[in-house]
Formats: structure tokens, sequence, C-alpha cells
């Protein structure tokens, strides 16, 4: 009896309280500085729209796949909203974890009347996803460590000789094969091509090989700042956001190579499974969170471009420091001179094959 | 004995009942009692532990999602033969045709296009690309339909992976968690060198720990000795800084390592403060196995201390004595009379450590960097990040299969009954 | 030769004796030190993970209380905080309670297949974690377990269980079996018996065996991470991510806070270790 009163108080306390008087809407992402854009930009105007939604925010967007589909396999999904990149929202599709979307009909037209498909354009590389943002993962390098000569180029990276030091790369071959394929002399047009060969895979890791000994590798985005502003590496890969807030807000000593910087989509997916009411406000506030002037709004608080054409006009001032944004953005021409897209459709098909490459070639 | 007890007279108890019976039915109402005691946790660790455990022992091997998702291929590419290094016919493509249709109308098509991928690169778009065009497809020859939506269809390595990993359980996962493959003649072998990671992974698994159980005997020697000849006040006043650590979260001294093994850290700073290393050549200590080995020999020490410490205090100093009096060196009583009896407390505690060593992940995966990392940070990257699943509980199976090994040569050697904590 | 150096030694046995406690002094230098490190270095004043000039010159102002203050109004580290004793004490339930009835069972002598039940109850605590959250995660999914409060609670106590059967069972090894049939023969049922005669003496051992069980749930990550979401966010776990994401010295101020946890529970434990030998007739140490 004691036991189980108990159990009733404790599960009682656990439960949130506002549920009585609002809904309860979860939405999953990342976190940090980006985590915050959104609330300022969505969650805030949205929740003052609509008093009886509460938004709830989940940082777990890391695990969203995997978690996704532990929830679908429970039959119990208590996430609405997801934010996540590209090419988990491709596998989420892929496992039919994602609910797909009609732009036209789900996504609200630009203001002056352009359907969101082509407002979106190319964006939309998956049926069920909803871009957001266009980011970028570029180098971040130490001014007060570089020399005279700043690196222009991205081979900085691999000229050990030049630029001594410790340099940061992410724990993955997403990225670092087509940089190292880039500085070995292949042409951009030719990466993926030569990806699909072993000997290709090959000549990518040999490359790597040359600075394997000097490579700090990092799994989470905030480790490359950390380390700069550390001084632990001379220069590192990252997300732009990332080093925008280490440069400008931190006013730290670090400037941007923004050459060959590889483009990234991030975006919302909804999960399947939902039931109806749910997913009823969810694609309400879908279609409220990427019109036009949200995205716009998003961009004063995070240096990341909005994924409509129309919302680039728009951008404006950051919130708090009051400088232009828009030469911080990775799609402004100027930063946007050499820049790599990423292929979504070949990663999709040879990410586990050549992951196990890279891990192998990364434990030997 | 035997005897006096046929000759006498059944002893009965008041009312009646023979002794024997009498004292059959207590011990029998005893051994329900004590059994109805533990039968509340044991049902609870066999739903809460066990089935679990159980549950990833099925997932290791299941493999239904082919024949389930094209149940009329399976049945067709039955009379296929794989080796003939010809496409299967017509039958299959129609049959092939008519599952994909109702797959991509339920949209399980590229969940099996990514299940079939583990397997062979490049299936997951092919499935993709193909569910969107079968719904359009016309009555007839389906065999250049498909190879019009995609010239893999035309290759016999599609149909032979088809094929391979239709039957409902599959060994695909173990042997890919051992770095092997099945090759097209139906045999095995290993993997590509510049593919095979798992075995690799193991053997440092297994390499790291056993070096991190030897630094644990060397640094935990002393210290069990020490404590076990100490007077009592004194030994449990020291005991206390080896409890402390021990009672400390994980995750505190894992950032305590941290902090310390940085190259901006403190260990790293006073060295060149003290002027033994430059400060440009400050030394690489965590990140790395180095960092692994450190940290997990300060987490497990206790688990090494405790159990030596048990066994020493047993040992009566009377023989080493008696050894020294008949004329034995200190190091001569020491090796041969007082060694061989810490012996069990060496293994009890190596078992143990080991054990624990082998399953760790927090601490390679925050100090470990690339080179310092077990194969426990591979099965949580299968779960997490790349979904692999049945890989991940074949790694698993794997691993715990060690670990039981070990947890049944403790107890032959220990005896589960002799843990003590603290 | 340890304990006390008799007046024949050597030079060599002297020599000895003194580098036999110097590299003893090391060993212990070395399993204490790094839990005390991080209590100064939890007090700097500036955003590093090490000594500022300022704080070896031990100037106030190279120490300050920002990093605790941070703990206690970050929202994040106080609903981690929160959800650490919310389910911490529910798991310590389970698993005391549980575990001290199995625990009885276990020391009757005519428990049958004693040694084998036992090896199964303890084996939650020999099971890698990995393996038990991997099969955990995979299973309480299926069964919709997977990210609620009662999945982590159950895992938790689950995984606590081992540590009070092992205890309870220790100080039920010297209890004498006589006492509950004189309690039976002066009239008393089972359950009168049970807590009048046989609880005080095993209190100890359920006590400490539940702050085993509370500590395992209390740092408990590997499953959390795989077991939880969002709602069930632990310390440990913001811990983890802190370590491997922003790293900022609020961790240092937190693992102070949780090292004061554990000399309380130590202290704690050694008091009952004591209590529990001066009632079974020994003399404590």
């Amino acid at each position: 009896m004691k036991l189980k009163s108990l159990l009733i108080a404790a599960t009682a306390l656990t439960v949130s309280v506002p549920a009585a008087f609002a809904e309860d809407m979860t939405i999953v992402s990342w976190g940090g500085a980006y985590s915050a854009s959104q609330n300022n930009a969505y969650h805030k105007p949205y929740m003052a729209m609509n008093p009886d939604v509460n938004i709830i925010n989940d940082e777990s967007s890391n695990e969203a796949v995997a978690k996704l589909r532990a929830m679908n396999e429970a039959g119990n999904v208590t996430w609405d909203v997801v934010d996540v990149v590209a090419s988990d929202a491709i596998r989420l599709c892929d496992e039919g974890l994602a609910v797909e979307i009609d732009p036209d009909k789900d996504l609200a037209p630009a203001p002056d009347g352009t359907p969101a498909s082509e407002d979106f354009g190319d964006l939309l590389v998956s049926e069920c996803f909803i871009p957001q943002i266009v980011y970028s993962t570029t180098f971040g390098y130490r001014t007060d460590k570089v020399g005279d000569e700043p690196p222009t180029d991205i081979c900085a990276v691999f000229d050990t000789e030049k630029y001594p030091g410790k340099r940061s790369l992410e724990k993955r071959p997403i990225n670092n094969v087509e940089w190292a394929l880039l500085c070995d002399g292949v042409a951009k047009e030719d990466i993926y091509d030569v990806l699909s060969t072993p000997e290709g895979v090959d000549r990518a890791l040999a490359k790597l090989d040359t600075i394997k000994d000097d490579v700090i590798w990092w799994s989470a985005g905030a480790e490359t700042p950390q380390l700069l502003a550390d001084g632990e590496v001379v220069m590192g890969s990252t997300y732009n956001g990332r080093l925008f807030s280490v440069i400008e807000e931190q006013d730290q000593p670090v400037a941007m190579l923004w050459d060959a910087q590889v483009f990234d989509l991030d975006g919302w997916i909804i999960p399947a499974g939902l039931p109806e009411d749910r997913l009823k406000r969810a694609m309400d506030y879908i279609y409220f969170a990427t019109d036009t002037q949200r995205l716009a709004d998003q961009a004063k608080y995070i240096s990341y471009g909005p994924a409509r054409k129309s919302s680039a006009p728009l951008v404006g001032k950051h919130a708090d420091l009051g400088i232009e944004m828009a030469p911080h953005m990775p799609t402004d021409p100027n930063n946007a001179k050499n820049t790599f897209l990423y292929n979504y459709e070949w990663w999709a098909d040879n990410r586990d094959d050549l992951d196990a490459k890279f891990q192998a070639w990364l434990t030997q | 004995m035997t005897d006096t007890a046929e000759t006498s007279p059944v002893l009965t108890t008041r009312d009646g009942v023979p002794l024997k019976v009498s004292i059959a039915r207590a011990t029998r109402r005893q051994k329900l009692r004590a059994f109805l005691l533990v039968t509340p946790l044991l049902l609870f660790i066999l739903i809460t532990f066990t089935a679990p455990i159980a549950d990833m022992l099925y997932r290791s091997v299941e493999n239904d999602i082919v024949s389930e998702t094209l149940p009329e291929t399976v049945v067709a590419l039955e009379v296929w033969d794989e080796g003939s290094g010809e496409i299967p016919n017509e039958d299959v493509f129609a049959a092939l045709a008519r599952d994909l249709k109702i797959a991509a109308e339920e949209k399980t098509h590229t969940r099996l296009g990514s299940r079939l991928n583990y397997e062979n690169p490049g299936m997951s778009s092919l499935f993709r690309k193909t569910g969107r065009r079968v719904k359009r497809m016309d009555e007839g020859n389906y065999t250049e339909q498909f190879i019009d939506i995609d010239e893999d269809w035309g290759t016999p390595k599609t149909w032979q992976v088809i094929k391979q990993f239709s039957s409902p359980v599959t060994a695909g996962y173990f042997l890919a968690a051992v770095d092997a493959e099945r090759t097209p003649e139906d045999g095995l072998g290993f993997k590509e060198s510049d593919e095979r990671i798992y075995l690799f992974l193991f053997w440092r698994t297994m390499l790291l720990s056993v070096t991190i159980t030897v630094m644990c005997i060397l640094l935990g020697y002393p210290i069990a000795f020490l404590l076990s000849n100490l007077p009592m006040r004194t030994s449990n006043l020291l005991m206390i800084l080896v409890l402390l650590p021990f009672w400390t979260s994980l995750l505190v001294r894992t950032s305590a390592w941290k902090v310390l093994l940085q190259q901006q850290g403190v260990i790293n700073d006073t060295l060149v403060w003290v002027g033994l290393v430059a400060d440009d050549s400050r030394l690489q200590l965590i990140n790395n196995q180095t960092g692994t080995v450190i940290a997990m020999t300060h987490i497990l020490l206790p688990f090494m201390i405790l159990p030596l410490f048990s066994v020493m205090k047993t040992i009566s100093p009377t023989y080493m004595r008696a050894a020294k009096s008949m004329g034995a060196s200190d190091w001569y009583a020491f090796w041969r009379v007082y060694f061989p009896q810490t012996v069990p407390g060496i293994g009890a505690g190596s078992i143990l450590v080991f054990i624990l060593s082998i399953g760790y992940y927090i601490t390679p995966e925050l100090v470990g960097g690339t080179s310092g990392i077990f194969i426990s940070n591979r099965i949580a990257y299968h779960i997490s990040s790349s979904l692999n699943w049945g890989l991940a509980a074949a790694l698993g199976v794997i691993l715990l299969t060690v670990v039981l090994v070990l947890y049944w040569l403790y107890d032959r050697i220990v005896g589960i009954d002799n843990v003590k904590l603290g | 030769m340890a304990s006390a150096l008799p007046p024949y030694a050597s030079a060599g046995q002297r020599a000895w004796f003194y580098s036999f406690r110097v590299i003893c002094g090391l060993i212990f230098f070395f399993l204490i030190f790094p839990v005390l490190i991080i209590i100064p270095l939890s007090f700097n004043a500036e955003d590093f993970f090490t000594f500022t000039p300022k704080m070896l010159a031990l100037d106030p102002e190279g120490y300050s209380l920002k990093h605790y203050r941070d703990f206690f109004t970050n929202p994040d580290w106080q609903s981690a905080m929160w959800n650490s004793f919310s389910i911490a004490p529910v798991a310590t339930l389970f698993a005391t309670a549980f575990g001290t009835l199995a625990a009885i069972g276990l020391s009757q002598s005519n428990m049958p297949f004693r040694s084998a039940v036992m090896a199964l109850l303890i084996s939650p605590m020999i099971v890698p974690l990995i393996i038990s959250a991997a099969g955990m995660y995979f299973f309480y999914s299926r069964i919709g377990l997977q990210g609620t409060y009662m999945g982590v609670v159950l895992a938790h106590a689950a995984l606590g269980t081992p540590f009070v059967i092992i205890t309870v069972t220790a100080t039920l090894v010297g209890f004498d079996q006589s006492l509950v049939r004189a309690a039976a023969n002066l009239g008393a049922d089972p359950v009168t018996t049970f807590f009048k005669v046989q609880m005080p003496l095993i209190l100890p051992g359920v006590v400490s065996g539940a702050l085993f069980a509370f500590i395992t749930s209390f740092d408990e990550v590997v499953v959390v991470l795989f077991l939880g979401s969002a709602a069930q966010k632990t310390l440990p776990w913001q811990m983890f991510t802190g370590l491997r994401e922003q790293i900022s010295p609020t961790i240092l101020a937190v693992a102070t806070l949780l090292v004061a946890i554990s000399i309380a529970l130590l202290t704690t434990l050694e008091l009952l270790r004591r209590r529990s030998e001066r009632l079974r007739g020994m003399t404590p140490g």
C-alpha cells in the first residue's frame, strides 16, 4: 500500500503541470544557439498566436533517427516536429518514419505568390523534408598562428609544412574524402565518380594519411570552436554558424576559410504515426514556421542562410550585435565563390560501406 | 547405523505421522517458502533484464524483412541458380513487379533497400528509384522494364544478395561482426583488408583490458599489502582513500582526467612550468590509448584492491616469520611463502577488472580519441548512428559471450557468493 | 615488514621499507588526486579548466562561485538534477524491496537451484552496461517503455538489485537462524518474526544495499542515454553531453557537489558497518 502510494506520488510529480491549460507540442532540435534562434524566430511568435499550444524543446536531434525508429516500433511517437539534416530526413523517409509533404499544399507560398515548391527549389531533396536553412561545413583558422600568409584555399589543410600544427576534422568520411580528392587534383565534378571506385577511396584515404598524425577528430560541432579558442588546433572544420559565434560573439583570433565549403541543408520532418489532431497541429506549426518572414527572422540570431529564395532580401542585422548578417551567410556571393554541394543520393548508398573503410583506416 | 534404524520402530510425531514424512514435508514447505521469497525478483529480472538480452540475441539473426516485403519474388527465386552467372528469368521479374507495387503502396520498399544496403552498397537507391517507377509499369516484359529503370537489375550480384538474405534468419550480422562475408561460390571469406575492423577492435579491446588489468595488479598489490599489514585504525583511515574514488561518480572521475590530461591541462602546465617539457611540445596524454589506460586504471583500481585486501587480511603473519626464522631472505620469504597465498586474490581481482574493462563505454568515448576506443563504442555507434541494429546486436552477443565465460570462471574460482562490497 | 621496522633491520631493509612507503604514497596520490583536484578548480573565476596565475597566487579575485551560480540557475542543469532525484529513489525502492526478499530466500539452506538463481540475479552487475543498454533499448522499444520514466526506473532497479542481494546476504551469513525458531517458539507469526527479529539485524545490510542501488542509478549514464528521452535527462547524462560538446567549468562545480554526496554516503556506510559489527558481537574496527 505504502509502496503504491509512493509510486503514484512519484509519477504524479514528474508529469508536467501546464498540460491542464495548453496542449504540449514537442519540438526536437539541436540545442544551443541553434535552438535559441528557433525559439526566438518561431516558437515564441507561434505560442503568442496560439495560446492553447505549449511548445516543449527536446534537444535530441543527434539521435533523432534511432529514437524515431524505436518510437515507431513501440507505436508510441512522442515527438511532434523534428529538426534533422537532409541526409537523416532521406533515411527517415526511406524507413517510412516521416510523413510525406506536398510543398504546394502544406507550405506557405512566397509573399508574391510563388508556390513553395519553386521558392525552395532544389532544396526539397526528399518527399518528407521541409528545408529551413542552408549551412555549410567549412574551416576556421587561428589568425595568430598562420604566419604572414593566411590560408586562402582548402588545400592549406593538407599543407602541414606551410601551416604546421594540429587540425580538427570530423570523425566521419563525409566531406573529408571529398576535400582530400579535391586537393589531390581531382576535378570537382568527377569526385563522386572517382569515389565510386575502390581505388578512388584508397586515393582519398592516402591523401588523408599525409596529415593523419596532425588531426584531432571531432564528433560534436562545438569541439572545433573550443579547440580553436584554446589554441589546441591551428585550423579546423565545423559548421559555419559555430565559427561565427567564436569570431563575432566571443571575439577570438579566428577567421573563416570559406574555400570549398560544403553546403548542407537542415530542416523539419514530421514523424509518421501521429494521431490526427497532433498531425494537424504539427502541420499548422510547419506552415507558420517555414514562411518567408519567419525564415528571414531566424537569420537575425544565427548565421545560417534561409532556405527560401524569397527570404534572402529580408535578412537584416544581428539581434544583439547589430551587425549586418548577410556577409556572414554561407550563401553570400563573396563567401560562395567556390562551394561544394554534397551528393545525398550517393552518400545514402555508400555511407555504411565507406564508413567501415574510414573507421578501419582510422584504427590502423 | 543403518541396522539400528531398520530394527528400531518408526519414529512418529505426536499426530502419528512418521517423522521422516513430517521432516520431508517441512523441508518441502521451507523450500517453497524460500523459493517464493525469491520469485518476485526472479520474475522482475527475467522481464526487465533477461528478456531484453534474449531479444538482442534474436535481433542478431532476425531477417524476415526480405521474405515479408517480397514474398512472391522469394518463392520465384528458389529455382534460380545463383552460381549460373545469369540473371533470373521473366517470372521472377514479374513477381518482383507485383511485390514492389504492394511494397511501394505501403512504403516498405525503401526500408528493405536500407536493410540490403548493409550487404551491398547501392541497394538503397536502387529500391528507392524502382519504387517510384514501379507503379507506372506496363504489363509484360518486366525484365526489360526493370533494367531500364536501373541496370543493376541486370547484374547477377543484385539477385544473389536478395536470394542470400531471403531466409527469415541470417548469419549475416555475425559474419559482418567478424569481418567475414559470403563469397559468390557459397563459401566464406574475410572482407577486403581495408574493410576489416571488428576483429581488430575486439583484439584491441582485449589488449587494452589486459594492460589495464596488469596496471591494476601492479598498483593495487602494494596498496593491498600495506593496508592488510598496518594496524586496523591506520588501515581503516587509509582505506578511505581507496573507497572515496570508488564511490565517486564515474563521470566526475572522467572529467577530472580530462582536466588533468589535456594539452592545456594541469599535468602539461605543471611539466612546462617545471621545465621538463617545452611549451610547444606538450605531451599528448588524452584522446589516445594513453588517456584510456590511465583513466580506466584509476577507475578500476579499487576493484583490484578490495578483493586483494580481503585475501591478504586472512594470511597469518606467522608463515612469513617462520620462513625467515629458518633463514629465508625477505624477498625469498615473500615470493615463496606469502605471494602464492595471494594468488586467489589476484585472480579474483583480475577477472573482475577485466570483465568490467572490456565492456566500458563512457570513459573510452570521452578520453579515448580514435585509437583508444573499445568495441562498445562501435556497438553504440551502430545503435544510434548507423541504425544497423542487427550488427550492433551481433557484436553485443559476441562480447556478452566473452563476459559470460569469464563470469563462469570467476564463479568457479571465487564463487559469486563471496563477492564483497567495500 | 610493512607495519613497523624492527630495530635490528639492516640498511637495505631500511631503504626498502621507506621506498615501499613512498611508492604506496604515490599510488594513494594517484587514487585521490583526480578526485580532489576538481574541487579548487570548480571555484575558478575564469572559464578555464586549469589553474590561472591568480589562483596560484591565492588571490581571492581568482576564485568565484560563478560556476555554482550557473548550476543553480541554468534550467538544463536544474531539470537534470530534478530528474536524477526523481528516478534514483524510486529505482532504489524497487531494487531494495525485491532484493531483500530474494536475499532472505537465497540464504536459506534449502533453497532449490540456489547457485543458478544467484548467478542469474547477480548478472546485471556483470553484463557490460552497453549490452544491457542495447538489449533494453531494443526490447523496451517493442513494449513501449523506451523513452519513458517507468522504463528508466525499471532498468535502473534491475541494475541495482545485485548490490542489495550481495550486501543483505552478507549480513545474513552471520545471522543465527535459531533466533527465528526461538521467536516462532514464543508464538510470533512469520511476519512479526521478520519485522521484530530479522529486520533489525539485517537492516544495516539493507540500508547499505539501498545506498549502493541509489548510487548505481544516480551515477548511471549508459542505459539512460539509450532508454531515456529528454524528460529523463539525468545529471550524469548532462555531464556526458557537456564533456563531449560544450565543455564548461560548470561540470566541475557539479562534480564537486557529487563528491560531497559520495563522502556523505561513504560516511553513512562506514557507520552502518560499525553498527552491524557491534550488533553481531564483533569488535568494531
